[in-house]
């Protein structure tokens, strides 16, 4: 943590008397979602509007011989019908490669896939009618005659290549990577005590409330498409209809309303969405296609399937020497556009053993292709494996020296005066403070009582247990994450802000509300920046035509990231509105200042003018102020952050479970979070927003796995089948701070939205495995269901 | 194939429809894509998730596996209408000093879960409200603040009305 005089922004000149930052207002904005009044992607309408819907492949691995769209055509209410012969006209195939993954290979991949499908949903023809209806009415019309071809769906089967998917590509290998440190095998065979073990992750996906969704706009009088998209890039989406649809970049303007949760889901490159902006620039008319469940259930990405062997070598005091890892990950057949599926297992490399202090450490990482919908990055990418694998076996090091968990981890975390810090792995850390974290967790959830009631209700054969998961979380990515490797991805963000007439802040922003408010907290920061009421802040968001440049929501990055924009534009609004009042006033500016929306004389706060006095001379009577003084009320500032790859946060999550050791079903009694997100803006909405990232990593970790047949059917791809948590199961989360704002900006803030997910699923699973350790049990296979509890305990 | 239709004639939000309803049309449609009331949601489209929630004649049916034309001779009420008329006034100004919603998807059939709690749970525990509103799901927030927001509704009825609380 740093000393009080250290924060940012208690700077000189920064704070105001209404400091919003810190303070727990409610969401700027987010009324008309409680009122029916949002505008998700489905509510939107346009003239001569069409819908378009897919005809999927029903195999997981199938050529085409033939498909027969004539019948389909015919059809009442068809307008047209395309295969991805005559949609690659229109719309030029992808890669999903980056430079920086050094070797990572994946196949071209078509909008609608024109010859062949690789897995069972792929899009192999298009229908558009005037009513979705209609359309999903002529799906089946569609003939085809399908040769089937070899599938493969197990990693480790893949890994062998008996069956090779991409036949140019030789074998199924995405990407590999290994590291290690300088000698290694000297140092880990120094160890007293090794531990291994191998943990399974079922791949699961992000069930996003409201499906994917577009509605494309092409209007050939000026080459101009439109594209309504729930989104949480429109820029990097701009940049990829213009280069793939022939359409200058300017000519496309992407905007992005409402949005019904994204986590990952809305940041990548779609099939069927590309597939709809050529299908509107070859029917020159706005055409729709807004998934249906089983089609997310199919095509959204899915994530983190993986078999992770770990080991790891310490001394019979516990200290750890080592960490030993070898990661196999599948990820459909394809490696998805444009940010890759190798970054997830990448992300494992670099955050295994992450919280801890040893030197030495291997890893060896192996992502293939199958025959099942695509992975990609999923909300806390590759976080949920790192910890649970580190801090599962962080436990079995404990229990075999004979340490409790939370002294072990004491002994091991590194040190708070420690920073900057290099982990092995090479990535580098500003200032954490994981001792501080784990310090007020133990009060927080009164761990030694805690232990005690675990013991007693033990010996009346109550199978409690507790479980820790130290972490750390990649927030505000510089360029180092995909602009190096060749993505056109901006790490950069920008706001524009301007004082309006009437005395309003109007603030215009490249980042995105996905719900998270994002938009709620560049109010807060905006009008503490400018010194006016929240209320007096309006915040515009998601539109390429009018906001400026950046790469969007993603990665823990808008608060810390837009946040900083905002803040610096709002400062120099703020001197430029002192500048006009100055001239208008006939006084020096430094003598002025701006208190919640009104011009005051800095050493007696006398007030002096209302902004809209301020508006009204500046924008109308201009002829009142000095000849050579021209006012500036509307100001652009831009933030890269660059001094680190990342700004890493870190945190700890304790979990407290009772299992049923008759049913094999666990009862998640409570759940606990200390984290580290450096300036806290709006307290009340990082809170809600580490407990929903907590509920999605339980979800992971209990409840939720895309089950797939060996011949690539997915067998689950109903709500009623998935699991997700609801609220009966959940627990009440206790959610604590520590806050070291990062130095690389002067708002400090470092990113939030992935931590809950990153950490949970390790905790509870420790959690579980604590309660089952007297009776010699452990699991090990995400998610945790009352079979595999079952099994465990030998019982089935 | 043309759409088989049937007369109907029901209120919804007040107002009355006399119309041709398409047979197979799921109320949630109806009201979504011939009423222009964008504000019940499709989530999942068979009956989980909760997004898609009206009241007919007072009671909260799913909008996706109701059909349009079962809506015949009843009163249905939105989110709209349902805004409009205040009765879900106190529950929204709660689950915005609570911070009770994230992306709002699914807050339209949360809110009319929460008004049926308000109605017909009204001494209902912390845990009760957990397995009440256990058929809407949100993906955005750890439900904890949309207990509490319901919660604090009830605490503040409870005591409006001299209860014990």
């Amino acid at each position: 943590m740093n000393a009080p005089h250290e924060l940012p922004l208690h700077a000189e000149g920064v704070a105001t008397q209404e400091n919003y930052v810190g303070q727990s207002v409610p969401r700027a904005g987010a009324k008309k979602l409680l009122e029916g009044r949002g505008t998700y992607l489905d509510d939107l309408r346009l003239p001569r509007l069409v819908h378009v819907v897919f005809f999927r492949s029903p195999h997981a691995h199938a050529n085409i011989k033939q498909l027969d769209l004539s019948q389909a055509r015919k059809q009442p209410g068809v307008v047209a019908v395309f295969d991805g012969h005559e949609v690659a006209k229109f719309c030029t195939p992808w890669v999903g490669v980056l430079g920086h993954l050094k070797g990572i290979r994946s196949a071209p991949q078509f909008a609608i896939a024109p010859e062949r499908a690789c897995w069972q949903g792929e899009a192999v023809a298009a229908i558009v009618a005037q009513t979705r209806r209609q359309a999903e009415d002529a799906l089946d019309h569609v003939m085809v005659d399908w040769d089937l071809l070899p599938v493969v769906t197990d990693m480790e089967a893949s890994l062998a290549g008996d069956v090779v998917i991409h036949a140019d590509l030789g074998d199924n290998k995405c990407f590999s990577r290994e590291l290690i440190t300088e000698n290694f095998e000297a140092e880990f065979a120094k160890a007293d005590v090794v531990v291994e073990k191998v943990y399974e992750f079922s791949r699961h996906t992000g069930v996003t409330n409201e499906p994917r969704g577009i509605l494309a706009d092409y209007n050939p009088a000026e080459n101009l498409l439109t594209v309504y998209q729930g989104t949480q890039t429109p820029n990097m989406m701009q940049d990829i209809f213009s280069r793939h649809l022939g359409i200058p970049e300017s000519n496309v303007r992407v905007i992005c309303k409402d949005v019904g949760g994204s986590f990952g889901i809305k940041v990548h490159v779609y099939p069927d969405e590309m597939a709809t902006a050529a299908i509107s620039v070859m029917l020159k008319r706005p055409v729709k296609f807004s998934a249906d469940r089983i089609e997310s259930f199919l095509t959204d990405i899915h994530a983190r399937e993986h078999k992770v062997k770990i080991k790891l070598a310490c001394t019979h005091q516990g200290d750890i020497i080592a960490f030993d890892l070898n990661d196999l990950t599948g990820i459909g057949p394809y490696s998805v556009y444009p940010r890759t599926s190798g970054i997830e297992g990448n992300q494992v490399v670099n955050l295994t053993g992450g919280p801890y202090k040893h030197k030495h450490y291997k890893a060896k990482l192996d992502v293939v292709f199958t025959n099942k919908n695509v992975t990609c990055q999923y909300r806390a990418v590759g976080h949920p494996i790192a910890m649970a694998v580190t801090e599962g076996i962080v436990d079995e090091a404990a229990r075999k020296i004979g340490m409790d968990p939370a002294e072990f981890r004491r002994r091991n975390l590194i040190a708070d005066d420690a920073y900057p810090y290099t982990f092995p792995s090479g990535v580098k850390f500003e200032k954490l403070s994981h001792h501080q974290c784990l310090d007020q967790l133990m009060t927080l959830m009164d761990y030694k009582g805690l232990r005690q009631e675990q013991a007693n209700l033990r010996a009346k054969g109550i199978y409690r247990g507790i479980g820790l998961a130290a972490m750390i979380e990649v927030t505000n990515p510089s360029p180092a994450f995909y602009g190096v490797g060749g993505a056109r991805i901006s790490a950069q963000d920008g706001a524009t802000i301007r004082l309006d007439p009437a005395g309003m802040v109007n603030v215009l922003v490249s980042v995105t509300e996905q719900g998270q408010g994002t938009e709620a907290v560049f109010t807060q920061i905006a009008a503490t920046a400018v010194g006016v009421k929240v209320e007096n802040v309006r915040v515009i968001t998601g539109d390429t035509a009018i906001t400026p440049y950046g790469g969007g929501t993603w990665a823990s990055r808008g608060a810390g990231i837009g946040g900083e924009a905002v803040l610096q534009a709002g400062k120099v609004l703020r001197k430029h509105i002192l500048d006009v009042a100055a001239a208008i006033l006939k006084v020096e500016s430094a003598t002025l200042d701006l208190v919640n929306g009104v011009v005051v004389d800095k050493l007696s706060g006398q007030e002096q003018m209302p902004l809209s006095e301020v508006g009204r001379v500046a924008y109308f009577r201009p002829d009142t102020l000095p000849m050579n003084f021209q006012s500036e009320l509307t100001v652009t500032r831009h933030y890269t952050p660059r001094e680190y790859g990342f700004t890493f946060t870190n945190g700890i999550q304790a979990s407290y479970v009772e299992v049923d050791t008759e049913t094999g079903f666990v009862k998640l009694l409570k759940h606990w979070c200390v984290e580290d997100c450096g300036t806290i803006i709006n307290p009340m909405l990082v809170d809600e927003q580490i407990r929903g990232g907590i509920v999605q990593g339980i979800g992971g970790a209990m409840f939720e796995e895309c089950m797939y047949s060996e011949d690539g059917q997915l067998l689950n791809g109903s709500m009623a089948d998935y699991l997700v948590p609801m609220a009966g199961e959940m627990p009440d989360m206790v959610i604590g701070h520590v806050q070291t704002p990062t130095k690389t900006s002067e708002l400090g803030a470092k990113g939030a939205g992935e931590a809950g997910t990153a950490g949970a699923p390790g905790a509870v699973m420790n959690a579980i495995n604590d309660a089952l350790a007297p009776l010699n049990a452990n699991v090990s296979v995400q998610p945790f269901t009352p079979q595999r509890v079952l099994a465990a305990l030998g019982k089935i | 194939m043309s759409e088989n239709c049937m007369h109907a004639q029901f209120t919804v939000n007040g107002e009355t429809v006399d119309a041709q309803v398409p047979v197979r049309m799921h109320l949630v449609d109806y009201l979504r894509d011939e009423l222009g009331l964008t504000g019940s949601h499709l989530g999942c489209e068979h009956g989980v998730c909760g997004a898609c929630q009206v009241m007919v004649d007072g009671q909260v049916v799913r909008g996706c596996l109701t059909l349009a034309i079962q809506a015949n001779g009843k009163q249905v009420q939105t989110i709209e209408g349902l805004t409009e008329n205040r009765e879900l006034q106190q529950l929204q100004a709660a689950f915005l000093e609570h911070n009770a919603f994230q992306c709002g998807f699914c807050s339209s059939g949360m809110l009319l879960t929460a008004l049926e709690i308000t109605k017909h749970h009204k001494q209902a525990t912390r845990e009760e409200i957990r397995e009440l509103i256990s058929g809407n799901y949100c993906r955005c927030t750890g439900y904890q603040a949309i207990v509490n927001a319901i919660e604090s509704v009830l605490v503040k009825s409870s005591s409006e009305s001299g209860a014990k609380v």
